[in-house]
């Protein structure tokens, strides 16, 4: 009943081209920015920045890489907790050399650094592909994390091996160290999360987006039509390689604050960020913001239940929730391949015609 | 010499460990196309559970007053990964049919989340030491006569891979039922055609390659105690899996075997200069430069596409 386009008729191409084409849709996701912008920072504390809202965006926007590798390039990739080092160990040498240098120059910088990595690690996608591509890319991750656990200069010789961010200002706003506030990490995170997805909302619908899927597809019919595949496949590495390098910049300096690297950015970060991508939905920008929320939603939810309502030993809890988090993932993967980006779709399917569906 | 000799006898070993978990691999992917990430953690429940029927602190202890003798408890277990594999169809595989193989990749880490948890909440997540009677120490034979330090376990799970190989081999080449597995693994739809169920050729599938991390379990366990890294012995199977193809019985052991001496080989000539500990990713690298030269391994069967 209200959500129906009917009346709304499209008089330009451009009209017929915009990201969101109906009416509501636009309202929706307007509300949706003006309260994530304008009304939690009003209300948020350091529990929830840290623990759930950060925590989705610096996934969220590591997802959108992931998604941009395997959803719509269709190479598999195990190497994201590696990249996510990359991108991490960039900002800090970045910003421990140079420390005037602006902040989002940083991130962006180690995102171009993580992006040739990323396209290094790429290069054996144009002789093997599927699982194969996937082993290929655990000695990305394997031999990224040891490097920077060996080599003295990357964590500035610190006598634990850990890397501490230091504390760096964004137009005069804390935003890094143990001083900024919550709402000004949350608002720094949320702007490039945003920023970033509609970027990545667009290459994917433009001319590169389109010869990825088309490699995903079939990449001998592709290259056939005139995709040349090495141009294809080191881009979406490249880009796939950036997100995740920004995603790994924000995870150690805006949320973490210091980091090992053996325990964070180990395998485990990769599959985690590899579920998001898959739970959410692969080929899907929406999908990874989804994906985020329910791997981090799902545990934490499991776990207040079970500690604080049936009091559960944190020890069991931790065990029950790695069961059930398993047991969801199968389910999930049955009832829906395709993701939750799908089911919000027939979702809205189902609402154009709700409650008159004949 | 000697100590060169020492390195490679010691790598050759720990290959053969590897080999047993890519086994598992071997066989699941062969008959359904699933590569099963769980074959690690399956090796851990199996152990768990095969410690909990022949220990006296598990609950099987607490619940009939009595442990099983180890051949009795081995057999139990074995009755435990069946059922497990049963389950595993049941209510995995066969909702997930003719899905795209990332799907049923991520399905089966599911599925290693949950075995684990399941196996943690069941028999207790600390180490345990799994001691079924299998020698331990060096062999004193070797030692006194040619000077070398070889583990006697390590020798006995070389000869134990070696009889599983064979065996194997038998029921593959010999049996009705492995000439079915061997059907499937040919071609899904004209095995379904002439008659083959594939639903119970999945559970028998799934059933080896639980008997195969049994034996795997078994091994480590008694080498290391059965305890949570276990289960990531898997990763290290990959690179192995990798080398050795697919699709290769004969690829995974031999492809253990050169990740094994490899990986010691570097750690102990390289290892030094480079800072140590790069046997954590030498195996990868290994697998990879490989790749580049021959995309499909050792001896797994050459990719044709068509478009």
């Amino acid at each position: 009943m209200f959500y129906r386009e009917a009346g709304q008729f499209k008089t330009s191409y451009k009209a017929d081209q915009a990201i969101f084409t109906i009416t509501q849709d636009k309202f929706f996701v307007g509300a949706f920015l003006v309260i994530a912008f304008g009304v939690v920072p009003f209300f948020i504390d350091d529990y929830w920045a840290n623990a759930i809202l950060i925590h989705v965006l610096v996934y969220a926007l590591a997802g959108l890489g992931l998604n941009i590798l395997t959803g719509y390039c269709g190479q598999v990739s195990l190497g994201t907790g590696g990249f996510m080092a990359v991108g991490a160990y960039a900002s800090y040498k970045l910003t421990t050399s140079f420390p005037e240098m602006n902040f989002i120059i940083v991130l962006l910088l180690s995102g171009g650094v993580t992006a040739c990595v990323g396209m290094f690690f790429g290069l054996p996608s144009l002789r093997i592909k599927g699982f194969y591509l996937a082993v290929a890319t655990l000695a990305a991750q394997f031999f990224l994390v040891w490097l920077f656990n060996k080599v003295g200069w990357f964590f500035n010789y610190s006598p634990t091996g850990m890397i501490v961010s230091p504390p760096r200002e964004v137009f005069g706003f804390l935003i890094t160290g143990p001083e900024a506030s919550p709402a000004v990490r949350y608002l720094f995170c949320l702007s490039v999360v945003t920023v970033f997805a509609l970027a990545a909302k667009n290459i994917v619908r433009g001319r590169i987006g389109r010869s990825w899927m088309a490699i995903r597809d079939m990449d001998i019919a592709a290259e056939l039509i005139g995709i040349r595949p090495l141009e294809a496949k080191l881009s979406a590495f490249a880009v796939s390689s950036f997100y995740v390098g920004v995603a790994g910049a924000l995870y150690f300096n805006v949320w973490l604050g210091s980091a090992e690297p053996t325990e964070a950015f180990d395998i485990f970060q990769s599959f985690f960020v590899l579920f998001i991508v898959i739970i959410g939905g692969l080929g899907s920008i929406l999908g990874s913001f989804l994906g985020a929320a329910f791997m981090v939603l799902v545990p934490i939810t499991l776990k207040t239940i079970m500690v604080d309502g049936m009091g559960f030993a944190v020890g069991a809890a931790k065990h029950v929730e790695v069961m059930l988090l398993g047991a969801l993932i199968i389910f999930f993967l049955i009832v829906e391949p395709h993701g939750l980006a799908r089911l919000w779709q027939i979702l809205k399917e189902k609402l154009r015609r709700w409650p008159f569906p004949y | 010499m000697l100590f060169f000799l020492e390195t490679v006898i010691s790598g050759l070993m720990a290959g053969v460990m590897y080999s047993l978990v890519a086994l598992g691999f071997v066989l699941i992917f062969k008959a359904s196309g699933i590569f099963n990430f769980a074959q690690g953690v399956f090796a851990l429940f199996a152990g768990l559970a095969l410690y909990d029927f022949i220990s006296e602190d598990g609950w099987f202890y607490d619940l009939f007053g009595f442990a099983l003798p180890v051949w009795l408890g081995i057999i139990a277990t074995m009755g435990v990964m069946v059922i497990v594999a049963w389950l595993v169809e049941r209510l995995v595989l066969r909702h997930l049919v003719n899905q795209e193989p990332i799907i049923l990749f991520m399905s089966t880490i599911g599925l290693a989340y949950f075995l684990e948890g399941v196996g943690d909440i069941l028999f207790g997540s600390d180490v345990k030491p799994l001691d079924i009677g299998l020698p331990q120490g060096a062999s004193d034979y070797l030692l006194d006569n040619y000077n070398l330090y070889v583990e006697k376990l390590e020798v006995v799970a070389a000869v134990v891979a070696a009889v599983l190989v064979i065996v194997l081999a038998i029921f593959f080449q010999k049996t009705r039922i492995g000439r079915a597995l061997r059907a499937v693994a040919d071609d899904h739809q004209a095995a379904l055609s002439v008659g083959i169920s594939l639903r119970t050729i999945w559970v028998i599938v799934w059933s080896v390659s639980g008997f195969v991390a049994l034996v795997a379990g078994i091994m480590w366990g008694s080498k290391s105690g059965i305890q949570f890294s276990l289960s990531l012995i898997a990763l290290k199977a990959l690179p192995v899996l990798i080398l050795g193809g697919f699709t290769s019985v004969p690829g995974a052991i031999i492809g253990g075997l050169i990740i094994g001496v490899g990986e010691k080989v570097a750690e102990v000539y390289a290892g030094p200069f480079v800072g140590g500990a790069i046997e954590n990713w030498f195996a990868y690298m290994l697998a990879l430069v490989f790749l580049l030269i021959r995309p499909q391994g050792l001896f797994g069967e050459k990719i044709i596409e068509r478009v």
